[in-house]
């Protein structure tokens, strides 16, 4: 790797003095700096985007880029490994509403990448990737640390990028960080060849704009409009269902402001979690495998789903045949290839989910007669409660933990989570009221989200609000070792580990559906994470016992730095309600003899 | 838990079907497959087939040929696809296309649009006389004649050339080359939406083709060399 820096010291070295002025310390005005090469194009090219963090790890292909980065205003995070990084700068994301950005090298590096992009892909998470590559003239040759990475990230990417040209590169940069948070939002990738990093060039890159093509128009076409808003005003059990769309597209006032001047109860999916108060009345919290029996039942009863910028995810759907059969289907979404790609839309309407919902607010002559379906609602809400039992000579319940956290803390916490039975309860026992407060994996599910991406949410807000992070022993375990990351820039993070020693879901779905069988599923080789948390040279607490939790969760919370809280939950706990994968949401099973 | 079990919860009696459309119980068809000849014109720039190949697997789009090739206007190419899909699946499959970013339009052609493929085949050469007269009747010509084995190009449609490979089965065909279906909306539709020609070096490229159904066949004027 050390050859490969070589050429590095003699393309710079002959240019003139080394003037920090190319990558000017000016922040988000440095559009009209200088550049000396490609890589300082690149930089130029963030700056002018506005980007304030970046996450990453070095390496020989993707050194130029650093380089360039050392006089910038851009702060760089290293991570302890790539995952970590894409990760981070997706949570980073959710939390500012701009992308985030992450770098690696190429190979290794940008493989690396992957699972965080996939993950960012499938949660439509604006993100930018920028990744090293070899040399050009070495590309194809199967160089050292070389990958085919606009190959590899094709299908995950919204778009990808292979910069061929140091006079451009910036532009292209520009491109794909403005194209990344257009419409709707996904991963981008700029593949950077390291001679195109050196290579000089003297053009200031363009001002970031996504290409024309893929600028959706935000206002849905009024005929569209007005037919929603005739079955909308006729319907007799209207229901919201909004999904993270909402957030992503920043409606949640509109959305807010439709559902209760319409007095239409609310629906949300998982990643629509904090798009409309949990604690409203209206409000029925979220459906789908694990969500509640009352909004299992909303969903399955109306007559009428003002879908808004959800993509029908089968773990929201269950089986399509038994989704709200009934019901005439409203869908807005920005994307038109979601129209009816897993449910039929009776009335589709593409557009800007605020822009969009105000037009329907508009066109609507009449709010429907929804009085007895609120009742009914409001029925299915007490016969079908959140609840779980409480023994103090057993262990330790999760959702009682999660209580307990969502209590010692103000409605802009924000919460992320790894991936499991930990992540349910997290979504499950915590009342959020604020969007983007909820951080998690959904689409991809990817187990080891919740450390990065708490560094991640915790680097983009203010510092009075709190983060934190349920984690499961094993996701927690797939990538500790960022808690170096939070030591060294001393985040004030609280990791909560549900420890259950088993890899819990999957121990759920053995106990359910494999007679028991608990295959590689326990987990009791575990470390203990409070002592290994005090390794890192964070802060480790471990619960046992009801009565040390209201201490510990005030001790941990007041922790100025980052804390790990090994709480070692009740092992056999498993998550309810459930709608069996495929089975119709209203048959929600509440114990597994229901299932 | 005082709501009442799973089995003895009202259920709605509504169904939809295994594609989310709600099921008539008057109607209750089922969507049947069809051939759609899609046609996207995209920006002609490395990597772009693969991308829109890579959609196609991806999403277990049932493709059954794809052709590329550049068009009047710089820069861009166009490209050809038959699919075999439900009408749901043939629409998701054109609003999938229509998202990645190379792509500039996408059309699914009319029933009527002309289309045409290209066939080689290579055939045994011991009854030259037999493979010519066959070569003449459905419009081929041939590229190469040895004592072992003659060449022949046939192009039409896809009927005509399924035909002809049938007709020159009694030579013992050796191998065969087909290039896939390739086609233009008749008359002034244009073939994606919005497209517009370009200066193409030929000049008057937008001569539109007369309704004679011999145009596919005669189209093929570059072979002569
Ligand atoms: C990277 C990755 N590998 C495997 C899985 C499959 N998986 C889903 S949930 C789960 C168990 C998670 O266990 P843990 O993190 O301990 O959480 P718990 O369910 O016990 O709360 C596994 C293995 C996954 N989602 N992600």
């Amino acid at each position: 790797m050390s050859e490969s820096a070589e050429p590095a010291v003699d393309a710079t070295d002959e240019e003139v003095d080394p003037d920090p002025d190319a990558t000017g310390e000016a922040g988000a005005a440095t559009a009209a700096a200088i550049p000396e090469n490609g890589a300082a194009a690149v930089v130029a090219a963030l700056e002018s985007a506005g980007v304030e963090t970046a996450f990453g790890v070095q390496g020989g292909a993707i050194m130029p880029v650093y380089d360039a980065l050392y006089g910038s205003s851009i702060d760089h995070v290293t991570m302890a490994h790539e995952q970590g990084a894409a990760h981070a700068a997706d949570a980073y994301g959710v939390v500012t509403g701009t992308p985030g950005v992450c770098l690696a090298t190429s190979g290794p590096g940008a493989t690396n990448l992957v699972t965080g992009i996939a993950d960012a892909s499938m949660d439509s998470d604006a993100m930018l990737a920028l990744t090293g590559q070899v040399p050009s003239d070495m590309v194809g040759s199967d160089a050292f640390q070389e990958t085919d990475t606009t190959g590899v990230t094709a299908p995950i990417t919204k778009h990808n990028y292979f910069a061929s040209d140091s006079t451009t590169v910036g532009d292209v940069v520009g491109e794909a960080f403005a194209l990344s948070e257009t419409g709707r939002p996904g991963p981008t990738l700029v593949d950077l060849p390291k001679d195109v990093s050196f290579g000089e060039t003297d053009r200031a890159p363009k001002p970031p704009e996504p290409p024309a093509r893929s600028k959706p128009d935000p206002e849905a076409d009024p005929e569209s409009v007005d037919a929603a808003a005739r079955t909308i005003a006729r319907a007799e059990k209207p229901l919201c269902l909004f999904g993270g769309g909402v957030i992503k597209g920043n409606a949640t006032d509109e959305a807010r402001a439709f559902a209760r001047e319409h007095g239409i109860p609310v629906v949300t999916t998982m990643p629509g979690i904090g798009s409309f108060p949990e604690d409203d009345d209206l409000c029925l919290s979220w459906a789908g495998m694990h969500g509640t029996g009352y909004a299992n039942m909303a969903i399955s009863h109306t007559d009428c789903l003002i879908a808004v910028g959800t993509r029908f995810d089968d773990r929201l759907t269950g089986g399509v045949e038994t989704f709200a059969p009934g019901a005439d289907v409203v869908h807005v979404d920005i994307d038109p290839a979601e129209i009816s790609k897993n449910v039929q839309a009776d009335y589709p309407v593409v557009g800007d989910a605020g822009t969009v919902l105000d037009q329907i607010d508009a066109a609507l002559d009449r709010s429907p007669d929804a009085g007895e379906w609120r009742e009914q609602c409001t029925t299915w809400r007490d016969q079908y409660p959140m609840d779980y039992a409480v023994d103090p000579d057993e262990p330790v319940k999760p959702q009682f933990v999660v209580e307990a956290y969502d209590a010692a803390t103000d409605d802009d916490a924000i919460v992320t989570t790894g991936v499991g039975q930990h992540q349910m309860w997290a979504a499950q026992y915590w009342t959020y009221t604020e969007p983007r407060t909820f951080v998690s994996s959904h689409g991809l599910g990817t187990m080891g989200y919740g450390l990065p991406g708490a560094i991640g949410a915790r680097l983009a807000a203010d510092d009075d609000r709190d983060v934190v992070c349920f984690d499961g022993d094993g996701s927690f375990l797939m990538t500790i070792q960022e808690l170096s990351v939070a030591v060294r820039e001393n985040l004030d993070v609280t990791v909560v580990v549900l420890n259950n020693e088993y890899i819990g879901m999957v121990r759920q779905w053995q106990d359910a559906f494999f007679e028991g069988r608990h295959m590689a599923s326990e987990y009791d080789w575990m470390p203990e994470f409070d002592k290994l948390a005090e390794a890192f040279g964070a802060r480790g607490f471990r619960v046992d016992e009801y009565d040390e939790v209201a201490d510990v969760v005030a001790e941990s919370l007041a922790y100025d730095g980052p804390s790990v809280v090994d709480v070692h939950v009740d092992p056999r706990e498993n998550v309810y309600p459930m709608v069996s994968s495929g089975g119709a949401n209203g048959e929600f099973a509440l114990t597994e003899d229901q299932l | 838990m005082a709501g009442p079990r799973p089995d003895e919860r009202p259920q709605p009696t509504a169904r939809r079907n295994a594609q989310g459309i709600k099921v008539d119980p008057d109607a209750g068809a089922e969507h049947r497959r069809r051939t759609a000849v899609i046609s996207a014109l995209v920006e002609h720039e490395p990597g772009v087939l693969s991308r829109v190949s890579g959609l196609f697997s991806r999403r277990q789009f049932n493709i059954e040929s794809l052709t590329v090739g550049p068009t009047t206007v710089e820069g861009h190419a166009r490209i050809t696809l038959v699919v075999e899909e439900t009408d749901p699946g043939i629409d998701q499959a054109k609003k999938q296309l229509l998202k990645l970013t190379p792509v500039i339009a996408v059309g699914e052609l009319e029933s009527d649009a002309v289309r045409a493929e290209l066939v080689l085949l290579k055939v045994r050469g011991t009854e030259p006389d037999k493979v010519h007269a066959i070569t003449e009747m459905y419009e081929g010509r041939t590229l190469d004649a040895g004592p072992r084995t003659i060449t022949v190009q046939i192009t039409g449609d896809e009927r005509k050339i399924d035909d002809a490979v049938d007709a020159f089965r009694q030579f013992g065909i050796i191998e065969i080359a087909r290039t896939g279906q390739t086609a233009l909306e008749r008359g002034d539709s244009p073939t994606t939406p919005g497209e517009e020609p370009g200066h193409s070096a030929g000049g008057s490229a937008t001569d539109e083709p007369t309704d004679d159904e011999t145009t596919t066949d005669e189209s093929t004027p570059n072979y002569d060399d």
